[in-house]
């Protein structure tokens, strides 16, 4: 992991080493002994509804939600499958279209930003920016309003207008921090040779932004999975919510099995943890990036 | 070549000033591109950036302040029930004024700013105490750190799934207390207790009599939702700090203990002060997302006994989509749009605008 974006050259962070540099010492052992308490600490919450979903019936309670199972199955994550895999899909067909048409506008805007800035275009880069912090709350009226008026409020693509839209800041903020690392030399180059900025562009700047797109799409893909406002708000129907929406009704419902909303709450998890272990270098970057910067 | 003019800061010879104590590269400072590659860029006027940024420029007018402006105009309006109207109130300001003046918007506000505080302080000290003994350890490094940041990528509504359940008098934390002898452990998220109350006091200074209708303090309720706002957060805070500790120059450290200090006093002394301007920005996006917050109360405590954890995202989904009070709705959402912008646009004009100058 750490190769590939050492060799590229253009990390959006620098991370710290990550081999010893010194031998071993006394306070060594103890940074290492605390770090790995805290860690426990961390991971107790995990602990307990990823357990829940293996643990037998007479376990499946809250009462028991410290102990480790006393005989492995699977019937928390069936029963949270059965409840939750509809949503999950949904969330899915809202996720990834969202994400890919929202990192391509980013990707434009972030260009130009970064390497064709003109005058007021800070201000401008401002204004957009600021659409990135707004409570949804102070929007939510008239946007379901909106969404009725053109015919999408309570279906899957209108959420995924919605998160394309609400997008645009962030991912116009990564690509331009992204974009601002990549020498300007080869702009110049490029027009020196008689190129246009929509060739430079497409045949400069888009073969060095794959970095840049799995940075944006990972953040963008946390942001929308992990969404529950729009979804609540936007859509109604249960059939058509997103899986967030769907485990917050199912942890209401008090007629469900404890241990069944815990596997719910890991099904809810799993895409964005998958993402996390696959691709934590660049969830680092984005995250760092898009921390406002 | 189009070099139409060249920019403020000159031909690239000169350094542009460094913001205080900002150490160079510090991801914080990618607020504006890195000066190197803004310098030799001049204006340029072209077409096609109108082009391009048209679009996306008109779109988030629309729906981002004509929305709001829409939302402005809904919270001086009559607008409650099922038939929209958007005739003006006589006098304007009433639902504002009503709104002031309703017991569980002021326990909202209250709570709110309560939770930030709190929020903040722990967020930041656990993540600032993961980032240094993180940086320092020469065991397993990537894992800790990636151990502390994966509760960031989980939603809210997870947290609050399972941290309700930790925090819920019978079951979770009481579990281990009662382990190790504490038999009738917190009431959590579950106790109406609020400690501190000053509203008598105010209400001595506060001209008009009795304004203030809930008690002005910590609901202790609140303390479990920081704490899971925290665990979640905390390592978003521990990244961020990584990242300015790897900018600091390695030989202040020896410099440092040339000096004699020990570990504790390097910490203390130079490496807190010089994340000082990262600690600012962490706050500035910490304070934003808890001033917002909806997702993980709603899931984890609700409105709470007495609202004693209700904020004010909760009151205006509720108000709106629940109660059908559209301008009681907006107007709060208003006030929490107001407290946000009030955070965050001067911290975001001075990292856009005034840096790139």
């Amino acid at each position: 992991m750490s190769t590939l974006a050492a060799t590229r050259g253009r990390r959006l962070v620098r991370l710290p080493r990550l081999r010893p540099s010194r031998p071993l010492r006394k306070g060594d052992l103890a940074i290492v002994g605390a770090l790995a308490l805290l860690a426990v600490l961390v991971l107790a919450p995990i602990y307990v509804m990823v357990s829940a979903g293996f643990k037998p019936p007479a376990q499946a309670d809250a009462r028991h939600m410290w102990e480790l199972p006393q005989s492995l199955g699977l019937g928390g994550f069936r029963g949270a499958w059965d409840a939750l895999g509809p949503n999950f899909v949904n969330s899915l067909m809202i996720a990834i279209p969202a994400v890919v048409i929202s990192s391509m506008i980013g990707a434009v805007n972030g260009y130009v930003f970064a390497k064709m800035p003109f005058r007021g275009s800070n201000v401008v880069f401002l204004a957009m920016l600021l659409g990135m912090f707004i409570p949804y709350q102070v929007i939510l009226v008239p946007m379901v309003r909106f969404l009725q008026e053109i015919q999408l409020y309570g279906t899957i693509q209108g959420l995924i207008l919605v998160h394309v839209i609400y997008g645009i800041p962030i991912t116009t903020l990564i690509f331009r921090n992204y974009y601002a690392t990549i020498p300007s030399e080869l702009v110049h180059a490029a027009s020196v040779d008689g190129a246009g900025q929509r060739q430079i562009f497409r045949h400069v700047m888009l073969p060095l932004s794959i970095p840049g797109f799995i940075v944006c799409g990972i953040f963008q893909f946390t942001n929308i999975w992990n969404d529950f406002i729009f979804g609540i708000t936007v859509v109604p129907d249960s059939a058509k919510q997103p899986i967030t929406v769907a485990l917050n009704n199912l942890s209401g419902n008090f007629s469900v099995d404890w241990n069944v909303v815990m596997a719910g709450a890991v099904l809810a998890a799993l895409p964005t943890a998958v993402v996390y272990i696959l691709l934590g270098r660049f969830y680092v970057r984005g995250l760092v990036a898009g921390a406002l910067k | 070549m189009r070099l139409t003019r060249i920019t403020r800061t000159g031909g690239g010879l000169t350094q542009a000033p460094a913001p205080a104590g900002l150490p160079p590269g510090a991801p914080v400072a990618e607020g504006a591109p890195p000066k190197r590659a803004r310098r030799q860029l001049p204006f340029r006027r072209s077409r096609s950036q109108l082009l391009v940024l048209a679009p996306s420029f008109l779109v988030l007018g629309i729906f981002v302040y004509g929305f709001i402006a829409y939302t402005i105009r809904v919270s001086l309006s009559k607008w409650q029930g099922v038939a929209p109207t958007l005739q003006v109130e006589h006098p304007l300001g009433t639902t504002f004024k009503a709104l002031a003046q309703t017991a569980r918007f002021q326990a909202d506000m209250r709570n709110v700013v309560i939770f930030t505080v709190l929020f903040l302080l722990l967020a930041i000290l656990a993540g600032l105490v993961l980032a240094l003994l993180v940086h320092d350890t020469l065991i397993a490094r990537g894992l800790f750190r990636s151990v502390f940041l994966f509760p960031y990528a989980l939603s809210f509504i997870v947290t609050g799934v399972v941290w309700r359940w930790i925090f819920t008098p019978s079951t979770g934390a009481n579990l281990i207390l009662d382990k190790l002898g504490i038999h009738h452990g917190p009431k959590w998220i579950t106790d109406p207790t609020v400690v501190g109350d000053v509203s008598k006091q105010l209400d001595a200074i506060i001209p008009g009599g009795h304004f203030i209708q809930v008690k002005l303090g910590i609901p202790l309720a609140i303390i479990p939702v920081v704490i899971a706002a925290s665990w979640q957060l905390a390592g978003f805070a521990m990244a961020n700090f990584l990242a300015a500790l790897s900018s600091l120059d390695p030989q202040l450290r020896e410099a440092a203990s040339l000096d004699g200090a020990g570990w504790w006093q390097y910490q203390r002394r130079i490496v807190v002060p010089l994340l000082w301007p990262m600690m600012v920005a962490i706050g500035v996006i910490l304070a934003h997302v808890s001033l917002k917050s909806f997702d993980l109360v709603y899931a984890m405590s609700g409105q709470g006994p007495g609202f004693a954890t209700d904020v004010p995202g909760i009151f205006v989904f509720e108000q709106t989509f629940r109660a059908l009070r559209w301008n009681t709705g907006a107007a709060a959402s208003v006030v929490m749009f107001v407290l946000i912008a009030a955070v965050v646009l001067p911290y975001l004009y001075r990292r856009t605008v005034k840096e790139a100058r």
